[in-house]
């Protein structure tokens, strides 16, 4: 008699699953565009020269061994990641308003983030955008949310943001509660709020008193220029908010595997700092200890190195720039197909992600027919075409649309 | 749970944890982080903090809980270094890692802890994953029993136990409880107190036993003591979760440091087990550990297995390759697998012969007390048997650093 007879199968992860998959698929012509992880116009991963310099740097640079990382992480990469979020001139850093935590990724820092807001400052509402990354919810769940909701985001008919939507869905949350936030490249539609928006969400959000928690996955990936980027973090910030946000440096530096993250929290006073830390350091200490050294050694030796920064700037524009490349290819070839309906927001949309506006019986034709994968829910990894794919993926899109 | 990460120290009256600020535009900012009380600094950070604060020439530390070598300084083993090397040489991706991590390093993980024949393993009956070292294995473990135990949801650590266990097993929405197990008078085991412990310890409870080197004491029941509580506690239907993070480390030899393990295995357990790689492979800082659950069949192993990825996904959604992959290239080379069993006995080589001076050194000294504890004891750590008032004193006076409750490096 087993203790755990009775423990059920846990679901299986969608994208994960698509990835398989496509993996075990024999077809000789096939394309992946379900993970979110950049590609080559090849097809391949891309590990950025000056990643693979810096590594190799580091890995015989006997001065530089395995020692434990103070809780909440490497000094000098915090400082640079905070640095590179709210912009070197930010008040909020020379104010001593800023901190940053060195997180288990993106990922880890949305839970650690959310774990704090839970258990120290008692918050258990959040929401999330309609769509929005699967692990939002499980995230805060796990963290002890109590009350999970989403606010209106896509408008799959219009295929824009469905902004009235939004803002009532803000205006009727309760006093306290948590907002997700993309901060740019938003996942998985692609579509972000104008500088515009942004204000009339601030303005909600400022008079609902509500908790705004940003998601930054894909700074300077989406367009390239990390500043911009990182406009709506800074705006939040220069209006004054008080906020987390959960950096990734999985896909600005292609450190997927390595799980290089931070937790930027900016305060109204520099004076709650040490009392902030030290809950954050007993939050961590009981997930983890101490955060892994490798990758944050490699985006600190680079952020703090003018020569390698720069070369990493290139890095992230050649990225954005074959992301947009094709965008641009695809709608073109759609036109020219002149496949049924609007294909504008592949161009408009930012980021690795497009929310085709297929819908479950259009993606099933991809996926059996034409062996394309995306998720059921229409989105695809831009980073998945290529010039020599892009004819294949246009005219699969074309007979799935005007067959289903 | 929110009360369990604050301080205690009581809120003034009128005084709300939540302030929610007025009007953001005001100059006498309101902040929600205000009434965020200070935590306790950590027992074992905190002294490691003042050590680097202290100026004399002459300070030691012995509170942290690494390895030094001779010179005092940390170690990075030749087979890790050379393990490093042959990683960076291969120029590997940097995708994501699955959410239970690299299989081929958790498998050779689990079969060093069990031993290659070990029938669950033959029979695939575990489900393990990769995990942040010790510390993440634990709280997989933890977090998996909070969720599907159902038994008492109690978890027993013994008295006295690596701080950290307490707010992992807590954070997991277990509660925690204490069973005996140091003899501050003999300073070794208390076997009789230990004993009445277990039979009064509720049937169907989580036991949390450290598989060797006990954390901070040093001390660990002999192979007879280990069968005797292995008996006990199948007969109590208790629940073992063991932490392994010394194997190799303690004695210098992997199969006596995993004993304690394989006698539960043969005497047919299930059970946790969390292994930490920090000090038995000097990579503390990578976080490369493993989380075993044993099932009683491959089935239930995979259906444990699909739900301990669950758990991880939401908490980091896949483990940091760096380290795991070093561990594997020392795993799968015959020749680098030896010289990592030779950096393992230098470590622990050094640990004894430095027992065995402070001994010597105190009874040529002329101290009149019994000294033969420390080199009774085993592993990193040794509980003097020193009180607060004289490890107070020998910090400072002689800026010699370490724990209040008497346990050195």
């Amino acid at each position: 008699m087993s203790v755990f007879e009775s423990v059920e199968k846990g679901p299986a992860i969608e994208v994960f699953a698509l990835n398989r998959a496509f993996l075990d698929d024999t077809a000789t012509k096939k394309a992946n565009l379900a993970i979110g992880a950049y590609r080559t116009n090849e097809g391949k991963p891309w590990v950025f020269p000056v990643v693979r310099k810096t590594e190799i740097k580091i890995a015989s640079d006997e001065t530089i061994n395995h020692e434990y990382l103070p809780v909440l992480g490497n000094d000098a990469f915090t400082k640079a990641a905070v640095g590179l979020l709210l912009g070197e001139n930010s008040a909020a850093i020379a104010e001593k308003r800023a901190i940053g935590i060195q997180t288990l990724s993106g990922t880890g820092a949305l839970r650690i983030g959310a774990q704090f807001l839970r258990v120290i400052l008692d918050r258990r509402v959040a929401y999330y955008s309609n769509p929005t990354w699967e692990n939002h919810h499980k995230v805060f769940l796990d963290a002890g949310f109590e009350t999970l909701r989403s606010y209106r985001y896509w408008d799959q008919e219009k295929r824009k943001i469905d902004f009235e939507g939004l803002l009532a869905d803000l205006e009727a949350a309760p006093e306290g509660a948590v907002i997700i936030l993309h901060a740019c490249a938003h996942n998985p539609t692609g579509y972000d709020p104008t500088q515009e928006q942004w204000k009339q969400i601030a303005d909600v959000m400022e008079r609902k008193k509500l908790y705004p928690f940003l998601d930054s996955a894909y700074q300077g990936f989406a367009s390239g220029d990390p500043g911009k980027d990182a406009w709506a973090v800074r705006y939040f910030v220069d209006r004054g908010f008080e906020l987390f946000v959960a950096q990734s440096f999985a896909k600005n530096f292609g450190l997927y595997c390595e799980r290089v993250g931070n937790l930027t929290v900016v305060q109204r006073n520099a004076a709650s700092s040490e009392a902030v830390a030290s809950q954050f350091t007993l939050l961590v200490r009981g997930m983890y200890s101490n955060p892994p050294a490798f990758g944050s050694r490699i985006v600190a030796t680079i952020l703090n190195t003018p020569e390698l920064r720069k070369e990493w700037m290139e890095c992230i524009e050649t990225m954005s720039g074959r992301i947009i490349k094709m965008r641009k290819a695809l709608f073109e070839r759609l036109t020219e197909l002149q496949t049924p309906g609007t294909w504008d927001h592949i161009v408009s949309q930012i980021g690795m992600f497009s929310y085709t506006g297929l819908n479950e019986k259009q993606v099933r034709v991809l996926i059996d027919e034409f062996h394309i994968y995306l998720l059921k829910s229409g989105r695809i990894n831009m980073c998945g075409l290529n010039e020599n794919n892009v004819d294949y993926v246009a005219q699969a899109i074309h007979t799935a649309v005007t067959k289903a | 749970m929110l009360s369990l990460l604050k301080s205690p120290r009581i809120h003034k009256a009128g005084k709300n944890v939540t302030v929610f600020g007025t009007n953001l535009s005001d100059t006498r900012y309101k902040s929600w982080l205000a009434g965020v009380k200070m935590a306790p600094p950590d027992a074992i950070l905190g002294i490691t903090e003042a050590f680097l604060k202290d100026e004399n020439p002459r300070k030691v530390n012995l509170g942290v809980g690494a390895y030094r070598d001779d010179d005092n300084k940390p170690w990075v083993l030749p087979s890790v270094k050379e393990a490093e090397k042959r990683v960076i040489t291969q120029r590997m991706n940097k995708e994501y890692a699955p959410i239970h991590g690299l299989t081929a390093f958790y498998n050779k993980s689990i079969e060093l802890a069990l031993g290659p024949d070990a029938e669950i393993l033959m029979n695939k009956r575990n489900a393990t994953v990769q995990s942040l070292s010790g510390t993440g294995a634990l709280r997989i473990g933890a977090a998996f029993l909070g969720l599907f135990w159902k038994g008492e949801r109690m978890v027993y650590l013994p008295t006295p136990t690596w701080p950290n266990h307490r707010p992992i097993f807590m954070h997991s929405g277990l509660k925690v409880a204490n069973y005996s197990y140091y003899d501050p008078n003999t300073r070794a085991l208390n076997e009789q107190g230990l004993h009445e412990s277990l039979c009064k310890i509720p049937e169907k409870s989580i036991v949390l036993l450290h598989a060797c080197a006990h954390n901070p004491t040093g001390v660990d029941p002999t192979e007879d003591q280990w069968c005797e509580i292995s008996c006990i506690m199948k007969e109590r239907h208790l629940y073992p979760f063991f932490d392994l993070a010394y194997l190799g480390f303690a004695s210098g030899n992997i199969n006596k440091d995993a004993l304690a393990l394989r006698i539960f295995a043969a005497d047919g357990h299930q059970f946790c087990l969390a292994q930490s790689y920090a000090k038995n492979m000097g990579l503390y800082g990578e976080r490369v550990g493993s989380l075993t659950i044993v099932c009683s069949t491959k089935d239930e192993a995979e259906r444990v297995h699909s739900n301990l990825k669950t758990i991880i996904r939401p908490m980091y959604s896949n483990p940091p390759v760096h380290g795991a992959r070093i561990a594997l290239e020392i795993f799968k080379d015959d020749k680098l697998f030896c010289l990592w069993l030779e950096d393992l006995k230098v470590m622990a080589n050094r640990t004894i012969a430095m027992r065995k001076q402070l001994t010597e050194k105190l009874i040529s000294l002329g101290s009149t007390h019994s000294w033969e504890h420390i080199t009774n004891q085993i592993g990193m750590f040794s509980y003097t048997g020193l009180k607060a008032e004289q490890v107070a004193r020998l910090t400072k006076e002689y800026s010699i650093y370490m724990t209040k409750d008497g346990a050195l490096l």
